[in-house]
């Protein structure tokens, strides 16, 4: 993918960028100031309500929008996307906003705030006469301060549905693109030195003018881009096609999206949702359209530990989705993307199967991705075969295939449909006892769009479309080509009306 | 000579600090147009006192008239703005320039400027030009005169002073209180003044009231307190100048 490809997806995720930081740091000035005034004056409650925003800022901010996901849930509100992100964001300003409001004021001559008591001054004459411009220059720093973390921040919202530059940092690092991490990064610093610099010249002319109601003014500049990002995210309402963080599922999307752009829909996508989010965003209304795999959503979603036949769970799963859920699965797109264990091909010789390698396993060391020792899988397949492995270790997807490569790692835990099977040579070592759940990759339609019979007929052609052998080649092309996903996508389609 | 400024009584009035401190049980009556000096050590209530007058601080019993007006009938604000309040920090507003501190007590009562800060500018003795200086440009001494000038804005009869002079130099200090005293006169203020300073108390007021540990010890004319009334107390504190005096008086022979 090329600087200009990578260019052209940045406008958009930069306006909605825009908008969050925006709305994240009207809403903490909104909190903090008054809180901050507030605080100033009443010792205790001071100390209080600074140690709440210290605990926050602990808190890692990826694990905070998290932890919104379930509070909003409960609630029963809108849990993805646009509030969850500006509620962790706008708990992120508070702090150096807040501390830096009671620290300005606190620094403030007695002597001064006597006088002002002492010629009459109504409380709210005082803040806006005397401790305002006192303070202005220690508040615009923790503004400033707040401003740069805010635009940080919310990259990270992408996690949780929110379109940002997140969204291609994010899938850069996964397809190893370095050009569209490299532009996501570089865009959102670009951002924050430029939002610096406009609160520093503001800051400055707080200053010099000595007039405390310049904030409007500044508030009006911070707002002006703010509200363009707003008519731009108001059209018409749109198609959400969910992903989650790796490239089959961004292949997948594109994919869907295609087809639903082919039929008249604008569409829009919500990639990089965690696996725990994205079925109840389906569910929920904040996605529309993705693909899941049975085995995750008999695990995760249905809790089920009991290992059935690939049909049978297609099947359970398309029934609890309808009747639970109002999710319609209309079945499978082809192909499977199962855990599999695999080796090197000359490493493997006569092992074949999973049963061939519980007597030299003792030897071995077993690398896998950063959930598979939590999942049942490898707890079935290590009980059914007996494995005891010499040791264990966790790899993010990328370094375990290198792992595999330089030896690091003997086995590691792949997915079938994962295209460096076949480029690598590697060998799929089967599963003769059938512990293994089926993987098949569900097409799932939400609640909010089951109606819609043009929808439904749009999207059927995909149900058996995609052979395991083309999701592996399509994969290949984004991991380790560098092709886009929409490229692959594109691909995908041709091949899909040339077998038919 | 205007009208005298106005009398100023206190009844009973108690003010207690969880760390101890403040007054007690304190009567006192200032009569209209009178130049009264509280003097005390430090701790010994004249500033908590003085503050009480115009509602910095309330007291926890006791009332308090302005020519027979409670205070407490008066709103807090209200009562700050006709009361000219002066103190030994000055507190100018450090981002304002004299025109605009003198005239904020005109501006918070929404009162017309016009022509105000070049009268009171020579009221205080201090040129024209000073107006668009900023606070900081300005000797300790020019500060305290505008502070007096921000104080005399909206024409108060009744001028409260904690330490006015106590961060100058003595030749400043020496030359506006001079200054202030004539201007006392002239105007027709009631002036009540907190000070520490005996020499400056005798040289400056009317009345001497000393205050000790939260009571009043001694009411006197400054003629009186030299020829040795007001008690123990106030005549440890008069002891200090006359000494000096004396010593200085002998080194010179």
């Amino acid at each position: 993918m090329s600087w200009t490809d990578a260019f052209e997806r940045v406008p958009a995720l930069l306006a909605s960028h825009i908008l969050l930081a925006a709305s994240a740091m009207l809403v903490g000035l909104i909190v903090s100031l008054p809180l901050g005034v507030f605080a100033a004056r009443h010792v205790r409650f001071g100390r209080l309500v600074l140690g709440f925003a210290s605990v926050v800022q602990t808190i890692p901010s990826l694990a905070l929008l998290a932890l919104f996901y379930p509070l909003l849930l409960a609630l029963g509100t809108q849990a993805l996307g646009f509030l969850p992100s500006l509620l962790a964001l706008s708990l992120y300003a508070l702090l150096p906003i807040l501390r830096n409001t009671v620290d300005g004021l606190n620094a403030i001559d007695p002597a001064i705030a006597e006088a002002a008591d002492g010629i009459g001054m109504t409380p709210w004459q005082k803040l806006e006469l005397v401790e305002g411009p006192l303070a202005i220059t220690a508040v615009m720093g923790g503004v400033r301060t707040a401003a740069v973390w805010t635009i940080g921040g919310a990259t990270l919202s992408t996690t949780v549905g929110q379109p940002s530059l997140g969204d291609i940092i994010f899938s850069g690092l996964q397809t190893q693109n370095w050009v569209l991490v490299l532009t996501g990064c570089m865009t959102s610093a670009a951002l924050a030195l430029v939002v610096d610099a406009m609160l520093a010249s503001a800051q400055h002319g707080l200053q010099n003018r000595r007039r405390w109601r310049w904030i409007v003014p500044l508030a009006v500049a911070t707002m002006v881009p703010a509200g363009i990002a707003i008519s731009q995210s108001t059209r018409a309402p749109m198609i959400t096609i969910g992903a989650k963080n790796f490239s089959e599922q961004y292949i997948l999307a594109r994919l869907i999206g295609g087809r639903l752009e082919a039929a008249g829909y604008d569409v829009r996508y919500k990639e990089n949702l965690g696996s725990a989010v994205v079925f109840s965003a389906l569910s929920g209304g904040d996605v529309d359209v993705y693909v899941d795999y049975a085995g995750t959503l008999w695990a995760n979603e249905m809790k089920r530990r009991d290992v059935v036949s690939r049909d049978v769970i297609n099947r359970t799963i398309a029934d609890w989705a309808s009747t639970r859920h109002g999710v319609i699965s209309l079945g499978s797109i082809g192909f499977e993307n199962a855990y599999a264990l695999v080796m090197r091909g000359d490493r493997a010789r006569g092992i074949k199967t999973l049963a061939d390698l519980k007597s030299v396993a003792p030897d071995l060391t077993l690398g896998s991705d950063l959930e598979f020792f939590d999942r049942p899988e490898w707890k079935s397949i290590r009980e059914a075969y007996d494995l005891r492995f010499a040791k264990t270790r966790a790899f993010s997807p990328t370094f375990m295939y290198n792992a595999l490569k330089s030896g690091d790692a003997d086995v590691i835990s792949a997915f079938s449909s994962d295209g460096r099977i076949a480029a690598d040579k590697l060998v799929i070592l089967g599963d003769p006892k059938g512990v293994v759940l089926g993987y098949d990759a569900l097409l799932l339609v939400g609640p909010t769009v089951t109606h819609d019979r043009r929808l439904v007929k749009a999207l059927q052609p995909l149900i058996g479309a995609v052979s395991v052998s083309n999701m592996q080649r399509a994969n290949l092309m984004v991991d380790v080509e560098k092709q886009s996903p929409g490229d692959a996508a594109r691909w995908l389609e041709r091949e899909a009306v040339r077998n038919k | 000579m205007s009208a005298a400024g106005p009398a100023v009584t206190l009844e009973n009035v108690c003010k207690r600090y969880q760390g101890g401190g403040g007054i007690s049980d304190i009567s006192l009556t200032i009569e209209g147009g009178a130049f009264v000096a509280l003097v005390g050590a430090s701790g010994s209530g004249k500033s908590t006192l003085l503050k009480t007058i115009n509602r910095l601080i309330e007291p926890d019993s006791g009332q308090l008239t302005i020519d027979d007006i409670s205070v407490k009938n008066v709103g807090q604000y209200a009562l700050r703005r006709m009361i000219g309040y002066v103190i030994q920090g000055v507190g100018l507003f450090p981002h304002l320039d004299v025109a605009a501190n003198i005239a904020m007590p005109l501006t918070i009562a929404g009162d017309a400027v016009g022509r105000r800060v070049e009268v009171l500018l020579d009221l205080v003795d201090l040129p024209q030009t000073f107006a668009s200086r900023m606070p900081d440009t300005l000797s300790g001494g020019q500060q305290q005169r505008v502070g007096f000038a921000r104080a005399l804005a909206r024409q108060p009869r009744l001028m409260l002073m904690d330490e006015p002079f106590g961060a100058l130099d003595p030749l400043t200090r020496d030359a506006l209180g001079k200054s202030y005293r004539a201007l006392h006169d002239r105007i027709g203020l009631t002036s009540i003044l907190v000070t520490h300073d005996m020499a400056e108390a005798l040289l400056l007021a009317d009345r001497v009231v000393v205050l000790h540990g939260g009571q009043v010890v001694a009411i006197e004319s400054p003629v009186a307190l030299l020829k040795g009334a007001g008690g123990p107390v106030a005549q440890a504190m008069v002891a200090v100048p006359r000494d000096q005096a004396t010593q200085l008086a002998g080194m010179a022979q």
